[in-house]
C-alpha cells in the first residue's frame, strides 16, 4: 500500500509552493486559535511549531492505511508522517527498493516484508527466483541502525544476513522469519550470540540447514530477555540440556515452540520450568526410545494443570494418543488448538474437543472424519477460524471429510471468519448452508482437491455455492475456489465480490470471459493467483484500469503468448513483467509457462536469474 | 454446453479410473493396489510421497518435467476448446492422458507433505518402506551429504557412491563379500593402514563401527549415520569393533 501512495506522491510533486504556503498559513492560524492580524504576524517557525505538532498527534496514528493517507495531505505532513513512522510494511519487496525505503522512513523500527508469491510455495516455480533480504538488511544497517524488529515472509536470507542483523543494530529485539530460507543453524548462532537484547526468535514453516552447529547453546549465559522462542520448523536435533538452561533463565518466556526431536519427557522438565508459558508448542509428544520400560512416568497431566495461563496448543508432531489426557486441564482455557500434525481419529479428539468451549482457532487434520468435525461443531460455539489439512494430499485418495462435516460447522460455528477446507467431495447445498449460516466469513477458501469435481450429488458445478458466498458473507476479502466451475462462478465473483483483496483460482473457467468478470467486477483487488485456467491476452488486457492498484497477478499454465505479455508491458511502464519458465527451459517460447506481474517504483530487478524474462 | 461438460466429466470419470491402472508410479508396486482397495488411505503407503525431505524433492522434480511435457504440449494447440486437463482427457484420445498428479496440487506445502510422510514412514511395522537416508560427513569436507541406504544393494556400491561424492575417497580391498574379517586382527590392521580413509557408522545402539562388520542388509537396518574418517583414527574403533563382532558370533 505504501508504495502505491508513493506512486501518487509522485504526480503531486506539482502543485505549485505558494499552494502550500497559504495552507501552512491557515493552518497556523486555526492551531493557534485567533483570526485577525495573524496573517502579519511573523511567528518564528510556523512550519517548525506545525510539524512539532503534527509529529505529536501522527504518532498515534498506526494503522497503515490511516498513514498512507495522511501522507498524500500536503508536503508537511508528508515529511511528519515519514518521520514518524516505525512500523514500515512492504508487501512485495521488489515494489520499492531499500535505498528509496530508507530515504523516506528514516526512523524506522520496525519492517516487514514479503517476498516470493505464494505459489512458488506449491513448486510452480524454479527456487532461486529471489526475494533475497541481503540489499535491505545492508541498507537499513547503514540507515536505520534502531532497527529493533525484522517480519520476513518467503524470503530468502542468508547466514550473513543473520551475521549482519546481529552485528549492525545494537537493540535488535525481534526476528519473525516465515517460510523463509537460505540459511543455517550457523546463522542462527551467531544471531544468537550477539543478540543481547532478543525478545523474540521465531522461525516459523522455514527450511533451517543443518551446519551441526549448536545454536541453542549459543544464547548468551545469564538472564535472558527472550519472550518467544519458536523452531518447531527445525527439522535437526537440538541441544536439550541447554535449552533447558536456557528456558530456565528466561523469566519473561510466554511462547515457546518446540521442534519433534524434544520427547515429551523433555517437554515436561521444560514445562516445569515455564508455568508462565501462554504458547505451547509440545514437540514430538511421544516417549524417546531411549525411555526404560522400568522408568516412571513423569505426571504430566499435573505439568499441564500448572500452566494455568496457557491459550495457544501446538506440535503433537509425532503423537502417541495415549498421552492425550494430560491435556485435559487446559483444554477449557484455550483458544487456539493446533493438531494439524496429529494423525488421530474422531475418538480420539472428543474427548479433548468436548471441553474446549473457548476455542476460537482450530488446525487439524481429516483423519477426524465428519464425525470429529460434529464433535467440533457441536462445542466450540466461539469458533472463528478452522484449517482442515489432508492427510493424504492427493487428488484420488479417499476424503475422510466431506459436505457434511462442512454442513456441521456451519450450523455450530456461526461466528467462523475463516475457513480452509480441504476434501474430495461437496455440494453446493453445503456451501450454500455456510454462507447463510457464517455470515462473519472473510476468508473462504474451499479446495476440493480432484480437479473439475462438480457437485458429487447432483452433478452440477460449483458455481452456485461459492456465488452464494460471495452474495451473502459481505465482509468476504479472501476467496480461493475450486471444483468444476463455469465462467458463470466468476460473474458471481466480479458482481458481488467487492470487498475481495485475495482470489486464488485454479482449473476453473471456460473462457476469458470468467477473467474478464473479475478483473473489471472487483475494485479491491490486490492479489490475484491463477493456474491451469483457460484465460488469455485478451482476458488479461481487460485489466489494464486496475494493474497498477494490485500487489501483483499470478498466472501461470494458462494461454498467455509472449506479445500479449508484451503489449502489457508496453502499456504500463510501472509494471514489472516477469516471464518465468521452468529451470531446464532454454528457450522462450511463444506460449508463457508463468506470468507474474506486480507495480514497481524501480523498474526491473537487477538479480533476476537465468529463468526469468522482464519484458 | 451443459451437455458438453457432463460428457466430459462422465470422460473424465472413466480416465481417472485409467489413470490409476496406467499411472507411472515412483514407489513400490503394491501401493497402488492398496490405495485403490483401501478405507484406511491415512496409513496405506503413499507411492508418490514416499520417503524424507531429499526423495520427494526429487519427486516433485520428475513430476515438473512430466507436467511440464504435458502443458506444453497442450499449450501448442491453443485452439483447443476445453481446458488443458480436459482437452488432453476428453478430446483427443490419442494424446497420452494427463497425469493424475499434477505438480503443486493440491496445494499443501512441501513442508507440510514432508511430515506427513515422515510420520507414515516412522509407524509403518516393516520398515521396508521409504528411504533410509542417513548424513555421511567426511573429516575434511567442508560439508555433510546424504545417501539412502536402500538405493545400494552391497558395499561394493555404496562404496562406489561415496566414491563418487567425495573425490578423495577410495575404500580399501574389503574381501569377496565387502565384508571386513574383523577375526583376524592383523589383517584389520592392514587394511586400516593401507587406506588414506576408512567408512565408519553409528548404529542403532550409538556406538561407532566401521562399516562392513555385519552383511549388507543389517548394516542397513541399523545404520543411522555414516563417517568418513582417516584410516588412522579408525584404528582406535577397531578393538570396540572386534569385540562387538565377537560378542555377536
Amino acid at each position: 500500500m505504501s508504495e502505491q501512495m508513493s506512486d501518487d506522491d509522485e504526480r503531486q510533486q506539482s502543485p505549485p509552493s505558494d499552494l502550500d504556503f497559504t495552507s501552512n498559513k491557515a493552518r497556523t492560524c486555526i492551531v493557534t486559535g485567533s483570526v485577525s492580524g495573524h496573517t502579519e504576524f511573523q511567528s518564528p517557525y510556523p512550519d517548525q511549531v506545525l510539524e512539532n505538532v503534527l509529529e505529536n498527534v501522527l504518532h498515534f496514528l498506526t494503522s497503515r492505511r490511516d498513514r498512507n493517507t495522511a501522507s498524500l495531505v500536503c508536503k508537511s505532513w508528508y515529511r511528519v508522517e515519514a518521520l514518524t513512522r516505525s512500523e514500515l510494511f512492504i508487501g512485495n519487496c521488489y515494489a520499492v527498493s531499500p535505498a528509496r525505503a530508507t530515504a523516506r522512513f528514516t526512523r524506522v523500527r520496525a519492517l516487514h516484508l514479503k517476498g516470493r508469491p505464494r505459489f512458488a510455495d506449491f513448486n510452480l516455480m524454479p527456487p532461486d527466483w529471489g526475494a533475497h533480504f541481503n540489499p535491505w538488511v545492508l541498507a537499513f544497517a547503514k540507515a536505520c541502525p534502531w532497527l529493533e524488529k525484522v517480519y520476513l515472509k518467503r524470503m530468502s536470507v542468508t547466514d550473513d544476513d543473520l551475521a549482519t542483523l546481529a552485528e549492525s543494530f545494537l537493540g535488535f529485539k525481534e526476528l519473525v522469519l516465515v517460510c523463509c530460507d537460505g540459511f543455517g543453524t550457523s546463522g542462527l548462532s551467531i544471531f544468537v550470540s550477539k543478540c543481547r537484547q532478543l525478545k523474540v526468535l521465531d522461525l516459523i514453516e522455514s527450511e533451517v540447514s543443518d551446519d551441526e552447529t549448536d545454536w541453542i547453546l549459543c544464547f548468551p549465559e545469564g538472564e535472558s530477555h527472550l519472550e518467544s522462542l519458536i523452531f518447531d520448523c527445525v527439522e535437526y536435533p537440538i541441544n536439550f540440556e541447554a535449552l533447558e538452561r536456557l528456558v530456565a533463565r528466561s523469566p519473561s518466556l510466554k511462547k515457546l515452540k518446540l521442534n519433534r526431536y524434544v520427547s515429551i519427557g523433555q517437554l515436561y522438565r521444560l514445562m516445569v520450568q515455564a508455568p508462565q508459558l501462554t504458547h505451547l508448542g509440545t514437540g514430538s509428544f511421544s516417549p524417546s526410545e531411549i525411555a526404560g520400560q522400568g522408568d516412571q512416568e513423569p505426571d504430566y497431566v499435573t505439568a499441564f494443570a500448572a500452566c494455568k495461563s496457557l491459550v495457544c496448543l501446538s506440535g503433537f508432531r509425532e503423537i502417541i494418543p495415549d498421552y492425550l489426557p494430560a491435556i485435559y486441564p487446559i483444554c477449557a482455557n484455550l483458544t487456539s488448538l493446533n493438531f494439524s500434525y496429529a494423525n488421530i481419529t474422531a475418538e480420539q479428539l472428543k474427548p479433548i474437543i468436548s471441553n474446549c468451549h473457548k476455542l476460537q482457532v482450530f488446525w487439524v487434520l481429516d483423519s477426524i472424519c465428519d464425525e470429529g468435525l460434529q464433535a467440533v461443531a457441536a462445542t466450540c460455539k466461539e469458533l472463528r477460524e478452522l484449517r482442515v489439512f489432508p492427510v493424504d494430499a492427493r487428488e484420488d485418495s479417499d476424503g475422510p471429510v466431506s459436505e457434511v462435516g462442512f454442513q456441521a460447522i456451519s450450523e455450530g460455528c456461526r461466528k467462523l471468519q475463516s475457513i480452509l477446507y480441504f476434501c474430495q467431495r461437496m455440494t453446493n447445498a453445503a456451501v450454500i448452508a455456510m454462507s447463510r449460516n457464517c455470515p462473519d466469513l472473510v476468508v473462504f477458501r474451499l479446495c476440493i482437491m480432484g480437479r473439475h469435481r462438480p457437485d458429487h450429488v447432483t452433478g452440477e458445478p460449483m458455481d452456485d455455492g461459492f456465488g452464494a458466498i460471495v452474495m451473502n458473507c459481505k465482509k468476504l476479502t479472501r476467496l480461493a475456489v475450486s471444483g468444476l466451475l463455469t465462467d458463470k462462478a466468476f460473474d458471481y465473483i466480479g458482481r458481488y465480490g467487492k470487498l475481495v483483496r485475495t482470489l486464488s483460482v485454479a482449473f476453473a473457467g471456460d473462457s476469458d470471459m470468467a477473467l474478464k468478470y473479475v478483473l473489471e467486477g472487483c475494485p479491491q483487488l490486490q492479489k490475484l493467483e491463477i493456474r491451469d485456467s483457460p484465460f488469455g491476452d485478451a482476458a488479461l488486457c481487460s485489466g489494464l484500469h486496475h494493474y497498477y492498484n494490485m500487489r501483483f497477478l499470478w498466472m501461470s499454465s494458462c494461454r498467455l503468448t509472449y506479445q500479449g505479455c508484451q503489449q502489457i508491458a508496453r502499456a504500463m511502464p510501472r509494471l514489472v513483467v516477469e516471464v518465468i519458465r521452468s529451470a531446464d527451459e532454454e528457450e522462450m517460447d511463444v506460449c508463457v509457462q508463468t506470468l507474474y506481474m506486480y507495480r514497481s517504483l524501480e523498474g526491473p530487478r537487477n538479480d533476476a536469474p537465468k529463468f526469468v524474462t522482464i519484458l | 454446453m451443459e451437455v458438453g461438460r457432463k460428457m466430459a466429466n462422465m470422460l473424465g470419470t472413466d480416465d481417472d479410473l485409467n489413470f490409476k491402472e496406467t499411472e507411472l508410479c515412483l514407489g513400490l508396486p503394491g501401493g497402488i493396489a492398496v490405495v485403490a482397495a483401501g478405507n484406511e488411505t491415512e496409513s496405506s503407503s503413499s507411492p508418490k510421497t514416499n520417503g524424507k525431505r531429499g526423495f520427494s524433492e526429487t519427486v516433485d522434480l520428475k513430476l515438473n518435467l512430466q507436467s511440464k511435457e504435458s502443458t506444453m504440449d497442450l499449450n501448442k494447440n491453443l485452439d483447443d476448446n476445453g481446458s488443458k486437463e480436459k482437452s488432453g482427457s476428453a478430446k483427443d484420445p490419442a494424446k497420452p492422458p494427463a497425469k493424475a498428479q499434477v505438480v503443486g496440487w493440491p496445494p499443501v506445502r512441501s513442508y507440510r507433505k514432508n511430515i506427513m510422510a515422515n510420520q507414515k514412514n516412522s509407524s509403518e511395522e516393516s520398515g521396508n518402506s521409504g528411504a533410509a537416508l542417513v548424513k555421511v560427513s567426511m573429516d575434511g569436507a567442508p560439508y555433510l551429504r546424504k545417501v539412502d541406504l536402500k538405493m545400494y544393494k552391497s558395499y561394493q556400491e555404496l562404496s562406489d557412491a561415496l566414491a563418487k561424492m567425495f573425490s578423495s575417497f577410495t575404500m580399501g580391498n574389503y574381501g569377496p563379500q565387502g565384508m571386513i574379517d574383523f577375526m583376524n586382527e592383523s589383517k584389520l590392521m592392514d587394511l586400516l593402514n593401507s587406506s588414506d580413509y576408512v567408512p565408519s557408522y553409528e548404529d542403532k545402539d550409538g556406538d561407532w563401527m566401521l562399516v562392513g562388520d555385519v552383511p549388507w542388509q543389517m548394516f542397513v537396518d541399523s545404520c543411522k549415520r555414516l563417517r568418513i574418517m582417516k584410516g588412522s583414527e579408525a584404528i582406535g574403533l577397531a578393538p570396540r569393533a572386534m569385540e562387538k563382532c565377537k560378542s555377536r558370533a
